[in-house]
């Protein structure tokens, strides 16, 4: 063994009741890298590092760590041979604040035993800080949003002080400035001799963070690189087997009449004064930082949240969105950005998530047309190339790409008007992107209007027709796509 | 073909094995109380088994909905009594007996929705609206009768308990029905997937536009619907209805839903299970009588068969992943 080396994987394979989701694979990481895993949707990213993680035991294979071999049984194994984790899923215990959620089974007492809350609270606030943050240590973490929560488990696997940080998406949910932050973080972790794994499906980020990568495809590893001696094309050939031209596909159609104003709409602590107009065939991206304002927005049109004062028009009529279910029934869709607690019922199966919006239109006297439910969820996941064994499987056997994939199929099977996005492409993979642009471009050229929430900014310029910047719970500009750029929506988010 | 009938079994137990395990713990039973005594498995011990095990199965078939959603319903019992005494009072009154049955089914579902509301509507706990209404039913039940049972029916309305069908008895055909009718509503209908829904993320299921309240409402009101019907056959079989009939049924409805393989965390479960689990009950209380064990050593088994069978059913579900 080499003397970098720090983890030798060798020969890994995991089955899920008769699913090979990794057969044969080798991983070394080095010393003071930063290694990234990239591959598509299902390819076994995931499941690689939770056998590193303790969270699942390989069906066969050997785990060298520091050129003596290890069998991790548990979470808490790992923990104690220095392996730390940031999962793709959340996992935050909604009902504890921050700080205790990132000093969770490694509480700071004195001696009597009695927890240091104040202890924890200030070294929260300093990573968080660090990370460039300002979230309160000290309510609940449900009252959070997922960039936020995101922000919050970053802070907790840089406190936890590991040999080995392991981090699965995780900035699936932050825009630039945040990612900036975290980098930075990063790098100080290299200098100390950390060694990261690095997953994201995020192209242009690996050039910037990444020492090696390591590509899989359906559970095989296809190679190992240096990043500065591969391109972007190069890796997204070797990831799926194919060349990708388009990245954003271009859009055939007239702008229409409007379908939704809003006018100053505000509710206290969420939004303030907020105005604008959506028209049929348009896509309106919304950018902005953490916390901006955006999910809180989308929250208060399609009525799960109650606002103080303003008017919605829908079609040029004032209504009164009194709850999602209203909100349905005026057309609207939503897709929620937070897939595990808002999106799926994870324990029903990927046909049962998908009908759930539409169940009423496919059955007669309450009776399910379970021929019909079968159809449309065979259309979907072909149409999006959702990775399941069967229709049945349950969504929380799903990699979380496909997961986020079922989100969207069961919003795009129910007919409406207005559809919001919030983060439609969260942890999905290159080709997987393409496949929903060109599916929100069909909607937009069958007349339906889009608001498109985005924290990735390559996305909002390459899909919409015109953007919203929002800072600090207002709407900072408004910007046509013609004059649009990366460091104009900067600026305006930031509040420079 | 070897390997043909290895991928069956496996595809078998992937998807059912839940179910089979606890199918063939109600074989494991069965045979061994064959074993010890001769008497248990005549034709005329059996059917007494499946009519003891109605009552409690008909109970579980609705606790079944609530547990599918993630709740509980401790006023069954109590549902149970207060709707018996209300029939029974009626058709004492002279109404005629089809109405009488209406109205306590009636009596029933109200309690039941009265639940759901509060829980619903009221953002009450399941567990102490329904601690409520087991105490609020009760009372009402021994306040209505006096404290006295109501006795004496015509044939007619005991036929309900005691009369038989091709040799099998009325009440045992009803809970069959019920449980029938339960399967179609929970696999297929709306209503069932949106029980499962709520008790899987009743936030997504909100969010899907399903009027999450409503729903919950009408579970409850069906628990309540049910709690009465096994009133009815009850009242029938001890031709008399008792305000203190059916104290700790709910535990026993609960633990048949349980050993059925529902999980008490939401969204999972089946309807077969259940009546699997209420004929294990059944079966375990019937085949100790039968050796003459004393019900204090019966309590402890059943206590102990609830904690293995959803031992079992964990280590189960941990080998899975
Ligand atoms: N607990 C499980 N049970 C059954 N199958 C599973 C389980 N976990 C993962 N799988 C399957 O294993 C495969 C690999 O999943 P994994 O989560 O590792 O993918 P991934 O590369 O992380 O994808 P993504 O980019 O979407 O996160 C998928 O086909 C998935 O369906
Ligand atoms: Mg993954």
């Amino acid at each position: 063994m080499e003397e970098n080396t720090v983890l030798i994987m060798s020969r890994i394979r995991k089955e899920f009741q008769g699913v090979i989701a990794l057969s044969d694979v080798n991983f070394v990481l080095k010393k003071g890298e930063i290694h990234v895993l990239l591959g598509e949707n299902g390819a076994g990213k995931s499941t690689l590092v939770k056998i590193l993680s303790g969270a699942y035991q390989m069906t066969n294979g050997e785990i060298f760590l520091f050129n003596k071999q290890v069998y991790i049984k548990s979470p808490g194994q790992a923990q104690e041979l220095g392996i730390g984790i940031i999962y793709q899923e959340l996992n935050l215990i909604p009902y504890l604040t921050a700080a205790e959620n990132i000093f969770l089974g490694r509480e700071i007492t004195n001696k009597f035993g009695i927890i240091d809350k104040k202890g924890a609270i200030e070294s929260s606030k300093k990573i968080l800080k660090e990370l460039g943050s300002e979230i309160n240590c000290d309510i609940p973490v449900i009252n959070f949003g997922i960039a936020q929560q995101q922000m919050i488990e970053v802070a907790k696997a840089l406190s936890l002080d590991a040999k080995i940080l392991i981090m699965d998406e995780p900035t699936s949910a932050l825009s630039d400035t945040e990612v900036k932050q975290l980098f930075k973080m990063i790098r100080d972790l290299k200098q100390r001799g950390v060694s990261v794994i690095y997953i994201s499906h995020r192209l242009d980020e690996l050039f910037e963070i990444g020492d090696r990568v390591t590509v899989l495809r359906d559970g095989v590893v296809v190679g190992t690189k240096d990043i500065s001696e591969t391109t972007k094309t190069e890796l997204i050939k070797m990831m799926v087997n194919r060349e990708l031209t388009e990245h954003f596909p271009k859009r055939n159609v007239l702008i229409g009449e409007e379908i939704l104003r809003v006018e100053n709409l505000s509710k206290k602590n969420g939004i303030t004064n907020i105005n604008f107009t959506l028209k049929r065939s348009e896509v309106l991206g919304i950018a902005g930082l953490l916390g901006s304002g955006r999910t809180e927005l989308a929250r208060a049109i399609f009525g799960i949240d109650k606002y103080d004062s303003g008017n919605i028009y829908l079609r040029r009529k004032l209504q009164k969105i009194k709850s999602p279910k209203d909100a349905i029934n005026q057309r609207i869709g939503f897709i929620t950005e937070d897939r595990k607690s808002q999106g799926l019922v994870l324990i029903l199966s990927v046909k049962e998530n998908i009908s759930l919006t539409n169940l009423t239109s496919i059955s007669g006297f309450g009776f399910i047309n379970s021929k019909e439910e079968k159809k449309e969820a065979e259309e979907f996941i072909n149409r999006l190339k959702i990775k399941t064994s069967t229709l049945d499987q349950k969504v929380i056997y799903l990699s979380g790409g496909n997961q986020q994939k079922v989100v969207l199929a069961k919003w795009l099977s129910k007919k409406a008007d207005i559809f919001i996005f919030d983060e439609p492409t969260r942890g999905i993979d290159v080709a997987g992107k393409v496949e929903i642009y060109n599916l929100i471009n069909q909607l937009a050229e069958e007349g339906v209007g889009i608001i498109m929430i985005s924290s990735e900014l390559p996305e909002i310029l390459g899909m919409s027709d015109r953007i919203i910047v929002m800072n600090n719970k207002k709407i900072a500009v408004e910007i046509p796509i013609k004059s649009a750029s990366q460091e104009l929506i900067m600026k305006y988010a930031i509040g420079a | 073909m070897q390997s043909v009938l290895e991928m069956i079994t496996k595809q078998l137990l992937i998807h059912n094995g839940r179910q089979l395990g606890t199918l063939l713990g109600l074989v494991l039973v069965i045979s061994v109380f064959a074993f010890l005594s001769p008497y248990f498995l005549t034709l005329s011990n059996l059917v007494n088994i499946t009519q003891q095990t109605s009552i409690n199965a008909i109970m579980a078939v609705g606790m079944t909905f609530v547990i599918i959603t993630a709740g509980i319903d401790l006023s069954v019992g109590s549902i149970m009594a207060f709707s018996g005494i209300i029939l029974a009072d009626s058709i004492q009154n002279g109404i005629a007996e089809p109405i009488a049955i209406i109205i306590g089914l009636s009596v029933g579902t109200i309690c039941g929705l009265s639940n759901g509301i509060l829980i619903s509507y009221g953002k009450l706990p399941p567990f102490i609206a329904t601690l409520g209404m087991m105490s609020v039913a009760r009372g009402a039940a021994l306040l209505y009768s006096q404290g006295r049972p109501i006795s004496g029916f015509t044939e007619e309305f005991r036929f309900l308990a005691t009369g038989q069908i091709i040799g099998i008895p009325t009440s045992v055909w009803i809970m069959i029905s019920l449980y029938v009718i339960a399967y179609i509503l929970l696999n297929k209908t709306v209503l069932g997937r949106y029980t499962y829904a709520i008790g899987g993320n009743e936030t997504a299921a909100n969010l899907s536009g399903i009027n999450t309240k409503l729903f919950k409402t009408i579970v409850y009101g069906i628990s309540g619907l049910l709690s009465a019907s096994a009133a009815v056959i009850l009242t029938a079989r001890l031709n008399s209805a008792q305000p203190i009939a059916g104290i700790m049924y709910e535990l026993d409805a609960i633990a048949a839903v349980v050993i059925g393989g529902t999980s008490l965390l939401g969204g999972e479960g089946k309807i077969s299970g259940t009546l699997i689990g209420a004929l294990i009950m059944g079966v375990l209380r019937n085949g100790l009588n039968l050796m003459g064990v004393s019900s204090f050593i019966q309590q402890i088994v059943i206590g102990l068969v609830i904690i293995l069978a959803v031992l079992i059913d964990m280590s189960l579900k941990k080998r899975r992943n």
